[in-house]
């Protein structure tokens, strides 16, 4: 049974900023929803409200880090990348502004429907030169993404996670920059995996027992995507590589894994797991991974067509992150 | 700041050599953002030559070559060297529309800050002398478009530098076309809401933008209403009249976001310009025999100066 953290981002970042004078929150009036109302509590002093203005908030941010600040703005991912882009992009991409940029409600984990669901973030802040992505998997990303957007001296985005949220990876061994999570070792088959989606992909490899070796990696800094042992690892699964991501399949993982084999000649197929380049709509984050394919029963399929195996007996235990999400705050979007 | 007498001819003469030598250089360019120069002359001769308490420059007389953009392992070049040092207890400045480079870079040569030749590298590839310039332009500290960005940023700076407790002001310079981004209000709301009392804006409002009179675009009017009702502190006055100008600069409620209105003419000093009203936002010369107009003109200005 894996473990549930509650509110991982609240309880570490009040701790982490706490030795932290330079650190300020800027919030869009989703102040609790993002998590950082017991930051504003234990420091209002450096607590920014700039209400629902995100063009503005850009901008403001981008000036407090040419002053020497560190501006952590929380809002969800939607409002970071798609509304302000013009703003990420001139206010603080081009001048490499050490704005910390954190974006809740990736992908599918809302049932806020389309407004609320960042399905093509990844890949509006891939475009922008200077940006660092980082995403959370768990609640061990999730404390620990903290010291290393920390370490980057340009602009991050985070596709951060709330609520409960389980924690996969011990909490000794942090999210390091620019390296993947090696999770299993295998020959046959290579998966990348990010976000939520890896305790799916856990589940389904844990689940293939010795039916298939899988090398399965964790993936958490999607920009730069230049970890040495990526290729490795897409070189060593025979029958090819499968992406899984919460977000389309166009702009994402999949896509930078898409230009990794092409240009380093990694031969092979690469099914990529992901929106297929389509809206969702607004219902529990269980039912839209089933629609969508992207659950554990959407990640079998593509195992069966890269390896021709029938795996239709195969069974995957429920999901601790189904229980999850139900726990998960609806109410406040 | 001195007295009338010592302040007045000098920036009466920096706004005449900024408006002919960007008459000149749209003459030897074959074009140029010529309307821009002749509304806000006495606006950037004002702030340069008088209300600006900066330091002396530290950028070179001839400005550098076009270095590298900002990044991780490249050194960028600043434009904000040319406004002084930073120091707490100086002023700050914002250049926002970045259209009216030419006329502010003709300031900066006014001023002594970019040396005679300064515009020799206007629009030359390689060169920080940018058309439409960005943070390694001469005078420019922050990459103020696309349109209405810059006072976001100025706001942010304004903020950091109150919470350091800094004394130094910040001033930046608009047109009214960015009246028409939304952004540009959200800036002004936030920064009555925070009681952001360092930060000082000079408009000038000349009514004009790309497609041609504002009115006929996007009205922005009531302009000093709305911005008041925003929580700014507003003066709205006669943007060739200096002394107006001066007065307005001095004046205004402390404890809010300071505005001067400057109602400009996008012609002034170049009365051949007007024929082409309402399509002002650049020139390029249709004729041989309407660039020698032109060129007549700034013959006798160069004269009377």
């Amino acid at each position: 049974m894996i473990k549930i953290v509650r509110r991982p981002h609240a309880n570490r970042f009040v701790e982490w900023a706490k030795e932290r004078p330079e650190v300020l929150v800027l919030s869009a009036d989703l102040t609790s929803s993002c998590e950082v109302n017991d930051f504003r509590d234990a420091y209002p002093d450096r607590f920014i409200s700039m209400g629902m203005a995100e063009q503005n908030m850009m901008g403001v941010a981008a000036g407090l880090a040419r002053e020497g600040f560190s501006p952590w703005v929380h809002t969800f991912a939607v409002f970071v990348t798609r509304r302000p882009f013009d703003q990420v992009a001139m206010s603080i991409a081009y001048p490499n502004l050490p704005v910390r940029l954190v974006g809740f409600l990736p992908g599918l984990t809302t049932p806020g429907g389309v407004t609320h669901q960042a399905i093509d973030d990844v890949g509006l802040m891939r475009l922008l030169p200077n940006m660092t992505i980082l995403e959370c998997g768990d609640a061990t990303d999730v404390e620990s993404v903290l010291d290393v957007a920390d370490s980057v001296p340009g602009p991050v985005y985070i596709r951060m996670l709330r609520g409960e949220v389980p924690r996969l990876f011990p909490a000794s061994e942090p999210m390091r920059l620019g390296q993947a999570r090696r999770l299993s070792e295998g020959t046959d088959l290579c998966i990348l995996s990010a976000g939520i989606c890896t305790e799916a992909a856990l589940n389904v490899v844990r689940a293939l027992g010795s039916q298939l070796s899988v090398e399965h990696l964790h993936v958490s800094t999607l920009k730069p995507f230049d970890d040495p042992q990526l290729l490795g690892s897409l070189k060593r699964g025979k029958m090819g590589v499968i992406t899984m991501e919460n977000h389309s399949v166009i702009g994402g993982l999949g896509s930078a894994t898409a230009e990794l084999m092409a240009e380093a000649g990694v031969a092979g197929p690469l099914v990529r797991v992901g929106l297929r380049d389509v809206y969702a709509h607004g219902a529990s984050r269980e039912y839209l991974m089933r629609e969508y394919g992207l659950d554990e029963a959407g990640l079998i399929a593509a195992i069966e067509r890269l390896s021709g195996l029938d795996l239709g007996a195969l069974s995957v235990d429920i999901r601790d992150w189904v229980a999850a999400s139900d726990l998960a705050k609806p109410e406040a979007l | 700041m001195g007295s009338f007498v010592e302040w007045l001819p000098n920036v009466k003469r920096i706004a005449r050599g900024i408006r002919l030598r960007v008459l000149r250089h749209t003459l030897q360019h074959g074009g140029g953002y010529l309307s821009q120069g002749c509304s806000s002359a006495e606006l950037l001769a004002l702030l340069y030559g008088d209300l600006l308490n900066l330091g002396p420059s530290c950028g070179p007389l001839v400005p550098p070559k076009f270095s590298a953009v900002p990044g991780a392992s490249t050194a960028a070049t600043h434009g904000w060297v040319y406004n002084g040092p930073r120091d707490p207890e100086l002023a700050r400045f914002f250049f926002s529309p970045v259209h009216y480079s030419l006329a502010l870079y003709a300031a900066l040569i006014e001023v002594r800050r970019l040396g005679e030749d300064a515009l020799d590298g206007f629009d030359e590839d390689g060169s920080t002398v940018e058309m439409i310039g960005a943070e390694h332009s001469p005078g420019i500290e922050v990459t103020a478009g696309s349109l209405g960005q810059c006072l976001s940023q100025a706001l942010g700076v304004a903020m950091a530098r109150r919470r350091r407790g800094e004394s130094g002001t910040n001033w930046v310079f608009m047109s009214d076309g960015e009246f028409q981004e939304g952004q540009t209000w959200e800036a002004f709301a936030a920064a009555h809401y925070h009681g952001v009392d360092n930060l000082r804006v000079i408009v000038d409002v000349n009514g004009q933008q790309c497609d041609g009179d504002m009115a006929s675009v996007m009205s922005i009017e009531p302009l000093a209403a709305r911005l008041e009702a925003f929580g700014s502190s507003v003066r709205e006055v006669d943007g060739h009249d200096l002394v107006a100008l001066r007065r307005a600069a001095m004046s205004g409620v402390a404890g809010r976001v300071r505005v001067i209105l400057a109602r400009t003419d996008a012609c002034r000093g170049v009365e051949l310009l007007r024929s082409r009203a309402p399509n002002l936002h650049y020139l390029r010369f249709k004729s041989d025999d309407e660039k020698a107009a032109y060129a007549a003109l700034l013959r006798q200005m160069e004269a009377e100066s």
